[in-house]
């Protein structure tokens, strides 16, 4: 096998989980000049997205090492309307014993943890409570999630309310109205004070992109949203038509790299909505390794929003330790 | 490593794809035979030689080496069959080619291990590309077959065709070449390229187990000196189609001239990778990757010189630079490699040498930090910058994975750069400007544009290239005609003795009373005013250079006027000229087609003096002569009518967009006219090419000159543009052949002799430009079928297909 490694990683010796002390991006003025500057071409973008996971593959211990870094990477999800606190605590479980301990023995794994839980503001207090001895953070989608459309004052007294309880990260929605009549102003002053409301807590700032309508139009609205101080930019709130794909992704992961060149600053990337087979957790690593580099490859700077993309996951790496493949109801609900 | 540590590291891991089947079939079948009439035949000479692994260097298998004696059995072989299988009906042929098209897709993975293992690609490519590509001609194909008796029932097939390939697509290559011979009812000799016979040879098998016909596809394996050369020059081989460098394509041209073989070619390029500064760069990245990096560099249509606009070259330079450090180079098989192994340690010594030579000239290097493996042919990716258009690697084509960067700064001046060139394959433009990008598309010189994107193929949009990168199209409706010859010329024959016939018919009847009619009217009282005509250039009558003059005599011996004698600069400033007038392209079709019917309308006006001319230049008949002024004044509006008709067409290739198929005009063609006819000959050649934007430097018939000259005073009256016909009269052999050496003359169209038509098939190799020649048949220019139509308009054309992928 002559077969070269990528220098990326063991070059730069940056590793994944040494981002620990990351410096929060603090934002910039609003510059509608770079922003203007974006173009985004659909079908290059899509011959791009649809290259890269013929691409790049990975197979036996890299799969199964990949798809462990996958499960530390997801933002484990509920947000239905029928939603209780035993649902709830349920999920947070799952969160805290993602896997299997003996498939996580097999591996050499002593323990695994996702990378939050994400919930609606009433089950954050829940979330904390049942997630106490762990160092998981909880999630709390806001702002009116997910059509955004309640009254501003509302919105800041949510993202407070839900810091207050516990919450550590904020998912907010951004106006969608804002991009699609070009008042970029408004979404960048919108999430300037989102920014400002959630104080330490990390702010999510969800495009819903289906909504915007354009690659371009998501392009720019991930160049704002980072001026305006995100530290995350998210794809979509799981409850569009079409959620996070592959061309989506990638226009905002080059964003991300393009406000880092300007900047210095890291801003991370959560795609959420649609991601269900461990290949695709696969693909995605594989499009932020490429694109972003390994430093991005880590829950630091890279979520899933997802909760049943944990059980095919599951499933793939007991196949892995076993060599056969397990039923579904031997691996434990979400 | 254990699964912790890659936890940590996150790097990439091993992804082989498994090759012991295809080893296994290797060796189950060594050494391979020949494929001669659907059996495995031993060469005469049991020569094999030896075909190896490049990305290991190691021996795969022994392959059986043809020399002639062999080709002669195959062409045999092949010309046994033609009969029954030209006869087969299209339904027929249709079935079989389906067939093929399904086993191709059966049997597709062991292809792509074979294809990877021979030639050094990647499995990505051959599994993701080459092969789907290859299913998709065959289908594309069988289609074709089906409806060739209602489409194309003019035609007939060729004959026995010999085929030689390039071992950068064996299959793919292959395909492009079998598929269309076999849908239009032709017979096929092929032979792969040395280093690349195995998917070839697996193709055989399956020629095998669809049961097509014994003798319609014969593969003789071998070297190009000996196989290739037997085949270039066998005697029943009706045409060569070739894939490979410039340089052979010129040796082919050369050793066919004057046999009458029909020829197409795909050659070499350089083509150019346009990105202005509002395009999406990161999706430019991403295709100078599949531009210059897709199989390793080795393809003719690779985007080998980046013009990039001058304000976002920093960015677009260090945004591609962060891209070649993630580049995976290694093991072809694995499949997650972008760049394999070069097809020979030879290339790869020819490519660092070229590279080294660049550097020596002043270009800066670059190269990402990864390392090649030490064993096998590989080569890094490479950019070149500061390279200039006088650089040697920025003329030469690499066929590697180096790429030259140049900078523009307007439009204009991007196209000047991309044209600079002697090729003419490809081109790539980058804009997210629909106005911008859809203007430069039709100004630059290359068969296939891409906008947008880069090295997209499809069955249904033809390929070929301008220039030194050939002639001929593969694939859409265009790239039939290659393997298609006009039904009336199925008796070549026959057809000319018909023609000759009424030549001779014409010249017995001599109407001496007209002639002395017109003796009379002319020399009554007065003597005739002199009339001498002189060259016409540039819209002008211009002295012959050499000051010298020709008497043109009647049949009868009687002198009616002087002709200039033109020489080299006649011939050079009429070409000149012919350059100058080249807008006449880019104007309204609708305006050619004005001007065409007014050129008809006046020469209707003048029509019996028109005749005169010709009875006395003849000894014709009037009502001949004038029955040739009537068909010519149809045929000018045959050509009025379809200067705004013949059109291109838009594919519907599978991707969400379309293709522009445009029938551009060549440029600027020479134009040696018939001994007879000297009204008709002649406009039933300038018409067409005229119409369709060609400029033209026309040689009039030798002995009846004056009916072109008598044209001068037409073309004035009639609006056209100076520079659009330039005649220049004397000697049509030595003249004819300076415009076939003349290197900004971009076709040549010869009527006269066997032997002047093969010194002219010789001399176009110079620039490799089209020509069009009669081998010395006459063709009966009265005849609508054989005198006019789209046989004309093809050769006065030649087909663009812009790529417009589109979504927002």
């Amino acid at each position: 096998m002559t077969t070269i490694t990528s220098r990326t990683a063991s070059d730069d010796g940056t590793q994944p989980s040494e981002n620990a002390a990351l410096p929060r991006n603090p934002g910039m003025p609003l510059d509608m000049g770079w922003v203007n500057r974006v173009h985004s071409n659909r079908s290059a973008i899509e011959r791009r997205a649809a290259a890269l996971p013929a691409r790049r593959t990975v197979k036996k211990e890299w799969q199964a090492a990949w798809l462990l870094r996958a499960i530390t990477c997801i933002d484990l999800t509920t947000l239905a309307g029928d939603d209780t606190p035993g649902n709830v605590r349920r999920l947070c479980a799952k969160a805290r014993q993602p896997v299997r301990q003996e498939i996580l023995d097999a591996l050499g794994f002593e323990q695994l943890t996702v990378g939050a839980v994400c919930v609606y503001h009433q089950f954050v207090a829940t979330s904390v409570e049942a997630l106490q001895g762990t160092l998981i953070p909880v999630a709390a989608v806001s702002t009116g999630f997910p059509a955004g459309l309640n009254a501003f004052e509302q919105k800041l007294q949510e993202i407070t309310a839900s810091v207050k309880a516990g919450a550590r990260e904020i998912d907010i929605v951004i106006s969608r109205q804002h991009v699609l009549t070009g008042n970029w102003q408004e979404l960048y002053a919108e999430v300037q004070a989102y920014r400002a409301a959630c104080g330490e807590a990390h702010l999510k700032t969800i495009l819903a992109t289906h909504e915007l309508a354009t690659l371009r139009n998501v392009g720019m609205a991930s160049l704002v949203c980072m001026m305006a101080g995100a530290d995350f930019i998210k794809t979509s709130t799981g409850k569009e038509p079409v959620n996070a794909t592959l061309p989506v992704g990638l226009v905002m992961v080059r964003a991300v790299r393009d406000y880092y060149e300007q900047t210095g600053y890291k801003v991370g990337f959560k795609p959420a909505g649609g991601i269900r087979t461990a290949k695709a957790s696969l693909d995605w690593l594989a499009l932020i390794k490429e694109e972003l580099g390994n430093e991005w490859l880590n829950n630091h700077l890279f979520r899933f929003g997802a909760s049943g993309l944990l059980s095919d996951i599951e499933r793939q790496l007991a196949h892995f330790v076993t060599g056969q493949y397990a039923a579904a109801y031997e691996n434990p609900l979400v | 490593m254990s699964v912790m540590d890659i936890f940590e590291t996150m790097e990439y891991g091993p992804a082989p794809e498994a090759s012991s089947l295809a080893l296994n079939w290797i060796q189950a079948r060594q050494p391979f035979q020949l494929f001669i009439n659907n059996q495995w035949v031993k060469p005469l000479q049991e020569q094999y030689f030896e075909s190896s692994n490049p990305a290991t260097s190691k021996a795969l298998t022994q392959i059986a080496s043809a020399d002639a004696a062999d080709v002669d059995a195959a062409v045999a072989a092949a010309r046994q069959a033609f009969p029954s299988w030209s006869k087969t009906p299209g339904h027929g042929r249709a079935r079989y080619m389906y067939a093929l098209a399904r086993h191709i897709q059966k049997h597709a993975r062991l292809l792509a291990v074979l294809e990877s293992l021979d030639n050094g690609k990647t499995i990505r490519e051959t599994r993701d590309i080459d092969i789907p590509l290859v299913a998709r001609h065959f289908y594309y194909h069988a289609g074709w077959a089906q409806l060739m008796e209602s489409e194309l029932a003019d035609y007939q097939p060729v004959g026995v065709v010999g085929q030689i390939i390039p071992w950068n697509f064996p299959l793919l290559m292959l395909a492009w070449k079998i598929a269309p011979a076999l849908a239009m009812g032709n017979t096929v000799v092929l032979k792969p390229a040395r280093y690349t016979s195995l998917s070839a040879l697996k193709f055989a098998e399956i020629v095998q187990e669809v049961g097509l016909p014994a003798g319609v596809i014969n593969i003789v394996t071998g070297e190009a000196s000996k196989a290739g050369d037997a085949l270039v020059k066998h005697p029943d081989v009706n045409k060569i189609a070739f894939t490979g460098s410039t340089d052979v394509g010129r040796s082919i041209r050369r050793t066919t001239a004057g046999s009458g073989k029909k020829l197409s070619l795909e050659l070499g390029g350089k083509s150019p990778f346009i990105v202005f500064d509002d395009a999406d760069l990161d999706s430019v990245v991403e295709g100078v990757v599949d531009a210059i990096w897709f199989n390793q560099g080795q393809v003719c249509c690779a985007g080998s010189r980046l013009l990039v606009q001058e304000n976002i070259t920093d960015r677009l330079l260090s945004k591609l630079r962060a891209r070649m450090e993630n580049l995976r180079i290694g093991d072809p098989l694995d499949k997650t490699m972008d760049i394999g192994a070069l097809i020979s340690p030879a290339q790869r010594d020819e490519i660092a040498h070229l590279v080294a030579q660049g550097i020596a000239e002043g270009a800066e290097a670059w190269q990402p930090s990864s390392i090649c493996p030490a064993s096998g042919s590989f080569f890094p990716p490479t950019l070149l910058t500061n390279v200039s258009p006088a650089s040697t690697l920025a003329q030469i084509e690499i066929f590697g994975p180096v790429l030259v960067a140049m900078t523009f700064r307007t439009p204009a001046e991007a196209i000047e750069l991309a044209n600079n060139t002697r090729y003419g394959l490809a081109a790539s433009i980058w804009s997210d400007n629909i106005n911008l990008a859809l203007d430069i598309a039709p100004k630059v010189k290359a068969g296939s544009v891409w906008i947008n994107c880069t090295n997209l193929f499809d069955a249904s949009c033809g390929f070929g290239g301008y220039r030194e990168s050939g002639y001929g199209r593969e694939g859409g409706k265009e790239g039939l005609y290659e393997y298609l010859k006009p039904a009336w010329q199925s008796n070549t024959a026959k057809a000319s003795l018909k023609a000759d016939n009424a030549q001779e018919e014409a010249m017995d009847v001599q109407d001496v009373s007209i002639l002395n009619e017109i003796q009379e009217a002319t020399t009554e009282a007065l003597p005739a005013i002199d009339r001498t005509p002189k060259l016409f250039i540039d819209g002008k009558q211009a002295r012959p250079d050499s000051g010298y003059s020709l008497t043109i005599t009647s049949v009868d011996g009687r002198v009616l006027g002087e002709v200039g004698e033109g020489n080299r600069k006649d011939i050079r400033n009429a070409v000149e000229a012919a350059h100058k007038a080249s807008a006449w392209a880019t104007g309204s079709a609708h305006n050619r087609a004005q001007i065409l019917f007014y050129l008809a309308e006046n020469l209707a006006a003048r029509e019996v003096e028109f005749a005169h001319r010709i009875v006395a230049q003849t000894g014709r008949s009037y009502a001949d002569a004038f029955h040739e002024v009537q068909v010519s004044l149809s045929r000018l509006f045959s050509y009025a009518a379809w200067t705004d008709k013949y059109e291109g067409s838009v594919h519907r290739p599978p991707l969400r967009g379309v293709t522009l198929a445009l029938k551009e005009a060549i440029g600027v063609i020479g134009i040696a006219c018939p001994d007879e006819y000297p009204l008709l000959g002649f406009l039933s050649l300038v018409a067409p090419a005229i119409a369709m934007g060609n400029t033209v430097v026309v040689l009039p018939s030798p002995g009846a000159p004056l009916s072109a000259t008598d044209c001068y005073q037409l073309f004035e009256t009639s609006d056209i543009p100076a520079g659009v016909i330039n005649i220049v009269t004397g000697d049509r052999e030595s003249l004819s052949q300076i415009l076939a050496e003349h290197h900004d003359v971009n076709a040549v169209w010869y009527f006269g002799s066997a032997a002047g038509s093969k010194s002219i098939e010789l001399a176009s190799s110079s620039n490799m430009k089209r020509t069009w020649v009669n081998y010395g048949h006459a063709r009966h220019w009265l005849d609508r079928v054989q005198g006019e139509g789209e046989e004309f308009l093809r050769e006065a054309t030649q087909v663009k297909n812009i790529w417009v992928p589109f979504g927002e």
